[in-house]
């Protein structure tokens, strides 16, 4: 037999093997001296070094998190738990949350990012709720090179791997492309579940005596130290210790979720509680519930069940093997549990109980292996007040002179920006993801926001995740705010009223000071936008570290936001549907161009100062769009964003290859411009004056949707001039076409 | 009439279907485990689409050794109605109800969207709603699509006119003769790759796949009433 | 003329989700004395002769950078030596 020598504690000490594992030594001396009175040993370190690491403990952006608002009359349940719930009405709720697998799928990019799924779906179902959707929010590096090629196929193969096969639709989301993500790429989920008020669980332990149970798949040695693994920067001489891979099994998954799923809905007289097994697996799952419940806990390792043999209580706790899940019940119930997750083929398996000492202790092979204070262990990690500094950029570009196009051609200019990845088609990727199974899906991806009807309900949900990283690279706290406008844009355009939202902030790495000053910032402009439009964050996620041999991604806080929409008939895409139908500029358009996919097209680079945004205006627009829509009076609602006017236009006129015939009163080079709170609405023409008055001075006709399918656009110096059809080609065509091209 | 909806392990399908025959045509419909022996008191059989076992090994490999799949063999020895969509077509291929087999897309990438279907033989109990060379817009959802047979059994298809659906415009997975949907020389067991429980409503999308269902129940109350 | 077979599987510490469905189903077949079954991806190679290199280095580089993914897969070779048929 194999015998595995761990180092004793005075080793662990005197060696700094705690280092090693992320720990510093003031936290080992908190550990030794504060909390235990003794030296922790090797299994009792590698508990506080996963649970206090900043994935699980948030210890270094604890103090940003505060500042968001997570209140509001609509909101059931906050941070904190495994998803953050908002009522709709009707006894009913929407479940949602968003996480990041970056690191994972960096190193292996189909698993990273199929576990990336399974683990947030198991956050949504987990919390009671029945998952109806997926959306993903992707940034890769330019698609010049083959491993960056590679990387976006195998993340986009492992999205709709595990979704396609669990049974959950991919019904939206975005990618966008720049050099800074290319050693970082950033895969973020979001999950929308359905819960009926009443199912609503909690990831606690409490009750002397009741049973903790493991139910779903096996542990093995998956993905040891994962979880600090995630909160260190990677550097290319460490490629060899990148093999902490996670293998994901979305059939597993399928059956799991089911069971928990009728666990929750038909035996609500045992349940006490049920947790995700996440980031640092059985450790972080069950010291949270004993410590959110006040309670202790005893756990015999002998009894979970194992994939691999020999496995030390260490590897146990800290594997990260997927499809897994812990639940607390009443004593004596546990047959009824087995009985159950059986049907399923599933393994349910009683591994302790739940004590009132608040201590938690581990066995192994009939020996105390680990006797920690539950709390220390699960909430009381400290929490660092980082030093931030404003990057020595922000100043420069404050004092950069606008930059403004040059350009002679803009019907070109309009073909050139239609092949920027980040603005071209995405279909050729999403229709790779099943969008329709369980047949809700009212707008599915390619419009502003997906939509899902509520079965039973006039009701609709729509959905999506937004972040334009290079507004926030120019500015943080005003590409924060619009980063959430714009999702709320989104929703708007598809005739929802924006609940709330959740996010995944992806910055580098935040001991330094610049960087953790773009996450200060970001956030008080977050913080900004939600409590202006009314839209708390109810859950999300932070993922640092995110940088290649020291250079950080651009600060990339992704906003996922959930919309109500109060009547089926107010559901609104896109594009044009009748011709003869006008088109209705709404706001201001202005030369802003600095950040702009215009700017990056022209200089290869993105500079200077970010221009001007209201987010108080930006409200006020909102609301009368949702109040036209609300009206009846839209037949279209499209909101611009990358790449402008122009491209706002032909977008809304791909679907049906509809032409339009469009004049405005501002130089060709604006139809490009970036200027933010800005919609295109198609109106019937007898609506015309209705929708005008309503916006009172911010909303002006420019034109009728057409049937031959010409695009011409008028501007004070040129028109713009275009077949529709072939820009569909060229915009439907750029990103495979870029896939298949050799370097 | 009655329909059993099977529900292997990794269906995922079963709510459509169930909500199809419910929702859809007003006509009973209930889940069956994958576990059960019996499909007493049921007038037609369903097998939904997903992915059932994970697809692990080859899309309904594993699936037609389930306990129910005996019995929906006689069920369709007996003459009556079975219909498999996506991975239900897959499993009625590998358990041999249904000539042929199921191979991965051509271009290897999982498919989602709506197609244009021709009807290629509008006499069959699935079909009789529509017309003759109708077309229909319906979705697929499918990584393992691209229908295959030797030529012979090909030959044998296009003279009982077992063909019963083909893709109309666009092959979205490489299958032979563009085919879409198959059915028995008996003509009660049919299986195809698009998805008609999609495609029972406006809002949605199409309505074009209503029909289908609801030829399976017009002819089953004619059988009913003429006996 | 050289024969060669390229079994790749995932490494031992891997889960291997279509192994424990494939012994599921096979549990439920009735034979329960199968105890494991990994699932792999087995390849035949025709190889030339090369004077400039040798051939289980050309085998090696192609299974490490294409028919593994080492990150989480072994794999193991067989190469045989064949007369040239003309």
């Amino acid at each position: 037999m194999k015998t595995i020598q761990e180092p004793t504690a005075e080793m662990i000490k005197d060696q700094k093997i705690y280092a090693e594992w992320g720990l510093t030594d003031e936290e080992f001396r908190m550990i030794s001296e504060d909390i235990l009175g003794r030296l922790p040993n090797y299994t009792e370190t590698g508990l506080f070094s996963v649970m206090w690491s900043e994935h699980c403990s948030y210890k270094n952006s604890k103090p940003v998190l505060r500042k968001f608002p997570t209140d509001g009359p609509q909101v059931l349940q906050g941070p904190g738990e495994g998803a953050g719930i908002v009522d709709i009405g009707d006894g009913q709720a929407v479940v949602f949350k968003a996480e990041s697998h970056n690191h994972p799928s960096a190193v292996e990019p189909y698993e990273g990012a199929a576990t990336g799924v399974g683990g947030i779906i198991r956050d949504i179902f987990s919390m009671g709720a029945r998952p109806i959707a997926m959306l993903d929010s992707l940034r890769f590096g330019e698609l010049d090179n083959e491993r960056t090629k590679y990387l976006l196929e195998e993340v986009v193969a492992g999205i709709g791997g595990y979704g396609n096969c669990i049974g959950i639709p991919t019904v939206g989301g975005e990618i966008a492309f720049d050099p800074v993500y290319r050693g970082n790429p950033l895969v973020n989920a979001m999950c929308v579940g359905l819960i009926d008020h009443k199912d609503i669980q909690k990831g606690q332990a409490k009750g002397v005596g009741n049973t903790i149970m493991y139910v779903g798949a096996k542990t093995g040695r998956d993905g040891i130290h994962g979880a600090t693994f995630a909160s260190v920067e990677f550097s290319d001489e460490e490629e060899s210790e990148r093999s902490a891979v996670q293998v994901g099994d979305p059939f597993m998954e399928k059956l799991l979720m089911e069971a928990c799923l009728e666990l929750i809905q038909d035996h609500q007289d045992i349940l006490v509680g049920i947790q995700d097994m996440g980031a640092a697996g059985l450790v972080s799952s069950s010291s949270e519930m004993a410590s959110k419940a006040g309670s202790g806990m005893v756990l015999n390792l002998d009894d979970v069940p194992q994939r691999e043999t020999h496995m030390t209580p260490y590897e146990m706790m800290l594997s990260e093997s997927q499809e897994r899940m812990l639940i607390c019940i009443t004593k004596g119930s546990e047959e009824r549990v087995q009985a159950l997750f059986s049907k399923y083929d599933l393994d349910a398996v009683n591994i302790g109980h739940v004590t009132d000492d608040g201590q938690y202790r581990l066995y192994h092979h009939g020996v105390k292996v680990a006797d920690l204070p539950v709390d220390a262990l699960a909430e009381e990690a400290p929490v660092y007040n980082k030093p931030y500094s404003e990057p020595e950029r922000i100043q420069r570009y404050k004092e950069m002179a606008d930059f403004y196009p040059t350009i002679t051609d803009a019907s070109e200019t309009l073909k050139q920006l239609l092949q920027q990845p980040t603005i071209a088609s995405k279909k050729s990727i999403f229709e790779t993801y099943d969008s329709m199974v369980r047949t809700n899906t009212v707008v599915g991806p390619g419009s502003d926001a997906a939509v899902l009807r509520i079965r039973g309900t006039q009701k609709a949900l729509a959905m999506t995740t937004d972040c334009n990283a290079r507004y926030l690279y120019l500015n943080p706290e005003v590409g924060g705010q619009m980063a959430v406008a714009e999702a709320a844009r989104n929703i708007v355009a598809s005739g929802g009223q924006p609940l709330a939202i959740t996010d995944c902030l992806n910055y580098g790495n935040p001991d330094k000071p610049e960087v953790f000053w773009e996450l200060w910032t970001s956030a008080d402009g977050i913080a900004t936008a939600c409590e202006t439009l009314g839209t708390p964050v109810i859950s999300g996620n932070v993922s640092l570290y995110n940088e290649t041999n020291g250079e950080a991604i651009y600060p990339t806080p992704m906003i996922g936001m959930v919309g109500l929409v109060k009547d089926l008939a107010h559901v609104t895409t896109s594009d044009f549907k009748q011709l003869g139908d006008r088109i209705i500029l709404v706001g201001q358009t202005k030369p802003d161009f600095n950040g702009t996919e215009l700017q990056k097209l022209q200089l290869g680079k993105i500079e200077g100062n970010l221009f001007d945004f209201d987010i108080q205006k930006e409200k006020t627009i909102q609301d009368k769009v949702l109040e036209a829509i609300r009206q009846g009076w839209i037949q279209s609602a499209h909101d611009l964003s990358e790449g402008g006017l122009g491209v706002a236009l032909v977008e809304s006129a791909f679907k049906e290859s509809f032409g339009l015939d469009v004049a405005v009163d501002m130089p060709k080079e604006w139809l490009f411009s970036e200027s933010p709170s800005r919609f295109i609405l198609s109106v019937k023409p007898e609506q015309v004056e209705n929708v005008l008055a309503l916006f009172n001075g911010d909303a002006v006709n420019i034109g009728e949707v057409t049937d031959t399918p010409t695009v011409r656009i008028k501007t004070q110096d040129q028109q713009v001039t275009g077949d529709i059809n072939e820009l569909k080609t060229v915009w439907e065509g750029a990103i495979p076409w870029l896939l298949k091209s050799k370097v | 009439m009655r329909f059993a909806v099977i529900q292997f392990p990794g269906s995922n399908c079963d709510v459509d279907l169930l909500h199809a025959i419910k929702d859809g045509t007003g006509e009973e419909a209930a889940y069956v485990a994958h576990t059960e022996s019996s499909l007493e008191g049921f007038d037609g059989v369903l097998l939904p689409g997903g992915f059932s076992y994970g697809d692990y090994l080859r899309s309904g490999a594993i699936s037609r050794f389930s306990n129910i799949m005996s019995e929906v063999i006689r069920f369709a020895e007996e003459g009556k109605p079975v219909f498999g969509t996506c991975n239900g077509f897959q499993i009625l291929v590998e358990a041999g109800l249904l000539l042929g087999a199921l191979q991965r897309n051509k271009d290897l990438h999982f498919i989602c969207k709506n197609v244009e279907l021709n009807v290629e033989n509008n006499q069959t109990s699935f079909t009789t709603l529509y017309e003759q060379g109708e077309r229909l817009t319906i979705p697929v959802a499918h990584g393992e699509g691209s229908y295959y047979c030797d030529s012979e059994t090909l030959q044998v298809l296009k003279e009982n006119k077992q063909i019963v659906f083909t893709y109309a415009d666009e092959n979205p997975n490489g299958s032979i003769a563009n085919i879409a949907g198959i059915i028995n020389e008996k003509g009660n067991v049919l299986g195809m790759m698009p998805h008609p429980e999609r495609a029972i409503e406006l809002l949605l999308g199409s309505e074009d796949g209503l029909r289908f269902f609801q030829s399976m129940v017009q002819n089953f109350a004619k059988e009913t009433t003429s006996v | 003329m050289y024969n060669v077979k390229v079994y790749v599987t995932y490494k031992e510490s891997i889960l291997d989700p279509q192994g424990e469905a494939i012994r599921g189903a096979v549990h439920r077949m009735g034979f329960d004395e199968i105890e494991d079954i990994r699932m792999g991806k087995y390849f035949e190679i025709k190889v030339s002769r090369q004077e400039d290199r040798a051939i289980e280095d050309t085998i090696e580089t192609i299974c490490d950078q294409l028919l593994a993914n080492v990150v989480m897969e072994s794999y193991r070779c067989e190469i045989e030596a064949v007369k040239e048929t003309v």
